[in-house]
C-alpha cells in the first residue's frame, strides 16, 4: 500500500536575490513497510523531500500525498491535523521539550490527537520500554545522554502509531555506539510493526539498515535502489 | 488544560530571574495605581470631609436672595431672626446641631502687614462649632459675651508674629456698605489641620460681628448638620418652597467635586503611562521567551500542535505572569495604602493656594471598587500585552522554526 507519493515536486528558496532550487521535479512513492534511506551530499535535497514529505513545508509546484489525500491543498491546521494522526518525526538535534520529563515528551502527541488518558498512559510506558527507557521515564532531556534523548524521540515518533516516521539525519550527532543502538530500535520496529520508515542521511553505518536507498544530488533522484516489502 | 498550566509553569522557571522581574514590573505598575487612587480618593474625601464639618456643613438656610460670592451683609440677603428657624429645624429628627453664622469679609492688620481674611460669626455655645472650641492650641475659645476678642489660626500667628493676648486691627465691611475698624485683643489661636482654611479665618462672637457689621439679629446663613450626609437631600427636599435657600453639602461644594473629576482625569493618563510600562515589560519578556524557543516552536508545531494552541501556550504563561505579579501587588499595594492611610503623608504646598480644603496630611484611602477595577485593567493590560508574542509564536512556520539557532 502507497504511503505517501511526490509528484513532480519542486521547491525553490529566494535568500536576498539569491534563488536557490532545492528540489528540481522529484518524483517518489514510498510503500507501507518500508525502511528506505534518502542519501547525498549536504544541499543534495535530501531534508527538504523529508519536509515535504512531513508536510512541514509546501512545495513550490508539483504535488504531495498522503495516505492518499493530497496535502497540498491543505491549510496549515489541515497539514497539522494530518500530522499529528499519521507522521512521526525524529530529528538531527534531539528534539525535545526540554521542561516536560521523557513520559511527558512522548505523551505530548498523544495528547494533541486526543488519544485517552488511560490509553495513553499504556502507550506511553510501551513505546518507552520497546526503547529501552522505562526506568528514565521521569527524567527531564537535560538528564539523560544524547542517545537516550534520541530514543526518547523515537518513543515519541511512534507513540501515535504514525503511517510514516521521517528521521532526518538521526544519528549525526550520535557517537557510533548510541548511532547503533537508535538504529537497531528503529529497525527493530519496522519489522515488528510494520511502521514506515524514511530518514535522511549521509552515514554509510546508517545507509546499511535501508531495505531501499533513494540517492539525491542537486534537487533531482540519480538512483532508486532497493525494494519495497512485500 | 492542565498541561498547559504545567508546561507554561515550568518555562517560566527557566529563566526565573526574567520571570520574577517581569511580575515584579506588574506588581510595582499595580502598588502604584493603587496606591495613586487611594491617595486622590484619600485626599478628596479628606477634603470634603473638611469642608463638611468647617464650612459648608450637611445644609445651609440662606435668605432667598444671599449670594456666597458677594459675602453681603445688607439686611434683605440676610436671614432675619434665624434662632426663629432654628427652633423648627430642630423640630426635624435628622437635624443634629444648627447654628446661625454671619460671614464678613474684613482685612486683619498689624504693623505694615495686612491681609484679607474671611470673618465668621459664630455662636460659641453651639454643638456644631465643637470642632473650633476643640481646635483651640492657645489660649481660650470666645465667650458670647465678649466684645473685644477674636480667635486666629495658626499659620496667621505665625506669619503675623502674634501671640495670645497680642493686639491686631480689624477692618470690617457692614450691611450699609462701609467698612467699621476696631482693635482686637487675640483670645486665642486655633488648629483644624487645614491650613488654607486657619490662615484665611477669624472668628469673633456672633454677637459682636453683628453689632460691627451693623447687621443686628441677622444671620447670613444656618449651619446645618444631620445625622448622616445621605440625609441631606431628603431634609433639603422638605424644607423647599419656604423662604429661604436650603443648599446641601453637594451644592455647596461642587467645586471640591469637579477638582476630584478633573483628578481622577488626569489620573487616567498617568494609570495609562503606568500600564503601558508594565505591558512593554511583559512584551519583551514573552518576545524573548518567543526567540529563545523558536526551535521548540517548530518541534510542537511538527508533531501536531495548531497555532491558537501555541498562541494559548503563551497566553497561558502571560496568565500566569500576570496572576504573580497582580496578586502582589493587591497584597503589597493593599498593605501600603492601609499603612500610609493610617500615618498619612504630606505635600505641604498643595493645600496653600487650591482654595479646596485639603488637611495638612493626606490619609490614602482604597475603595473596593477602585481595587477591583485598577487590579483587573493591570490584569486584562498584561494579557494585551502578550498578545502580540503569543500571535508570533503561533504564525511561525514550522519548518523555519525548527532550524533556528
Amino acid at each position: 500500500m502507497e504511503v505517501t507519493k511526490v509528484i513532480n515536486a519542486t521547491r525553490d528558496f529566494k535568500i536576498g536575490e539569491v534563488e536557490t532550487h532545492a528540489l528540481r521535479g522529484v518524483n517518489l512513492s514510498i510503500q507501507s513497510g518500508e525502511f528506505t534511506a534518502l542519501v547525498g551530499p549536504s544541499g543534495s535535497g535530501k531534508t527538504t523531500l523529508l519536509q515535504l514529505i512531513g508536510l512541514l513545508d509546501k512545495p513550490t509546484s508539483g504535488q504531495v500525498f498522503i495516505d492518499g489525500k493530497d496535502a497540498t491543498r491543505l491549510n496549515r491546521n489541515q497539514r497539522a491535523d494530518l500530522r499529528k494522526g499519521t507522521i512521526g518525526f525524529v530529528f538531527q538535534f534531539f528534539a525535545l521539550i526540554p521542561t516536560l520529563t521523557a513520559y511527558e515528551n512522548v505523551e505530548m502527541p498523544l495528547m494533541l490527537n486526543g488519544t485517552k488518558p488511560a490509553e495513553r498512559k499504556a502507550r506511553v510506558n510501551e513505546m518507552l520500554e520497546a526503547v529501552g527507557l522505562s526506568d528514565r521515564a521521569h527524567h527531564r532531556p537535560d538528564q539523560l545522554s544524547g542517545g537516550q534523548q534520541q530514543r526518547v524521540a523515537v518513543a515519541r515518533a511512534l507513540s501515535i502509531r504514525p503511517t510514516v516516521v521521517l528521521a532526518d539525519e538521526p544519528t549525526a550527532n550520535l557517537d557510533t555506539e548510541n548511532g547503533k543502538q537508535v538504529m537497531d530500535i528503529m529497525a527493530k520496529l519496522n519489522k515488528e510493526t510494520g511502521t514506515t520508515f524514511v530518514f535522511a542521511t549521509h552515514d554509510p553505518r546508517v545507509i546499511k539498515y535501508a531495505s531501499r536507498v533513494v540517492t539525491l544530488r542537486d534537487g533531482l533522484i540519480v538512483e532508486n535502489n532497493g525494494s519495497s516489502p512485500k | 488544560m492542565n498541561q498547559l498550566f504545567k508546561m507554561a509553569f515550568r518555562d517560566l522557571g527557566r529563566n526565573k530571574r526574567r520571570s520574577i522581574l517581569s511580575a515584579l514590573a506588574v506588581t510595582m505598575g499595580s502598588i502604584l495605581l493603587l496606591f495613586m487612587a487611594a491617595t486622590i480618593r484619600g485626599e478628596m474625601q479628606g477634603a470634603m470631609k473638611n469642608s463638611i464639618r468647617l464650612q459648608t456643613g450637611h445644609l445651609q438656610i440662606r435668605a432667598a436672595s444671599y449670594d456666597e460670592s458677594k459675602n453681603s451683609l445688607a439686611w434683605q440677603d440676610l436671614i432675619q431672626d434665624p434662632d426663629q428657624v432654628i427652633e423648627q429645624l430642630k423640630t426635624l429628627p435628622q437635624v443634629v446641631a444648627a447654628t446661625p453664622r454671619l460671614m464678613a469679609s474684613g482685612i486683619l492688620s498689624l504693623g505694615d502687614q495686612s491681609k484679607g481674611m474671611s470673618v465668621i460669626g459664630l455662636d460659641p455655645d453651639a454643638t456644631a462649632n465643637e470642632v473650633f472650641r476643640q481646635g483651640v492650641i492657645a489660649g481660650e475659645f470666645l465667650t458670647a459675651d465678649d466684645r473685644e476678642g477674636i480667635l486666629i489660626g495658626k499659620p496667621l500667628a505665625d506669619k503675623f508674629g502674634l501671640n495670645v493676648g497680642d493686639q491686631a486691627n480689624l477692618l470690617i465691611n457692614t450691611s450699609d456698605g462701609n467698612v467699621e475698624e476696631q482693635l482686637f485683643t487675640i483670645r486665642g489661636i486655633f488648629s483644624t489641620k487645614t491650613p488654607y482654611y486657619d490662615e484665611n479665618t477669624v472668628f469673633m462672637p456672633l454677637a459682636k460681628a453683628q453689632a460691627i457689621a451693623h447687621t443686628e439679629n441677622h444671620a447670613s446663613l444656618i449651619f446645618v448638620l444631620l445625622q448622616n450626609q445621605e440625609q441631606a437631600e431628603p431634609v433639603a427636599a422638605a424644607l423647599s418652597g419656604s423662604n429661604y435657600q436650603v443648599k446641601t453639602w453637594q451644592q455647596l461644594n461642587e467645586l471640591t467635586t469637579q477638582l476630584e473629576d478633573f483628578a481622577n482625569a488626569f489620573m487616567y493618563i498617568f494609570y495609562l503611562i503606568i500600564l503601558g510600562i508594565t505591558a512593554t515589560v511583559v512584551t519583551n519578556t514573552l518576545v524573548m521567551a518567543v526567540y529563545e524557543r523558536t526551535r521548540e516552536i517548530g518541534i510542537l508545531s511538527a508533531i501536531g500542535m495548531k497555532g491558537r494552541q501555541i498562541m494559548a501556550q503563551y497566553l497561558t504563561e502571560a496568565t500566569l505572569l500576570a496572576t504573580g505579579g497582580v496578586l502582589g501587588g493587591l497584597v503589597l499595594g493593599g498593605l501600603l495604602v492601609a499603612y500610609i492611610g493610617r500615618v498619612g503623608f504630606s505635600i505641604p504646598a498643595t493645600s496653600a493656594y487650591t482654595g479646596i480644603l485639603m488637611g495638612e496630611r493626606i490619609y490614602p484611602y482604597l475603595t473596593a471598587s477602585d481595587a477591583i477595577g485598577l487590579t483587573v485593567a493591570a490584569y486584562i493590560v498584561t494579557l494585551i500585552a502578550s498578545l502580540y508574542p503569543a500571535a508570533m509564536a503561533a504564525r511561525m512556520e514550522p519548518v523555519e522554526a525548527l532550524h533556528a539557532q
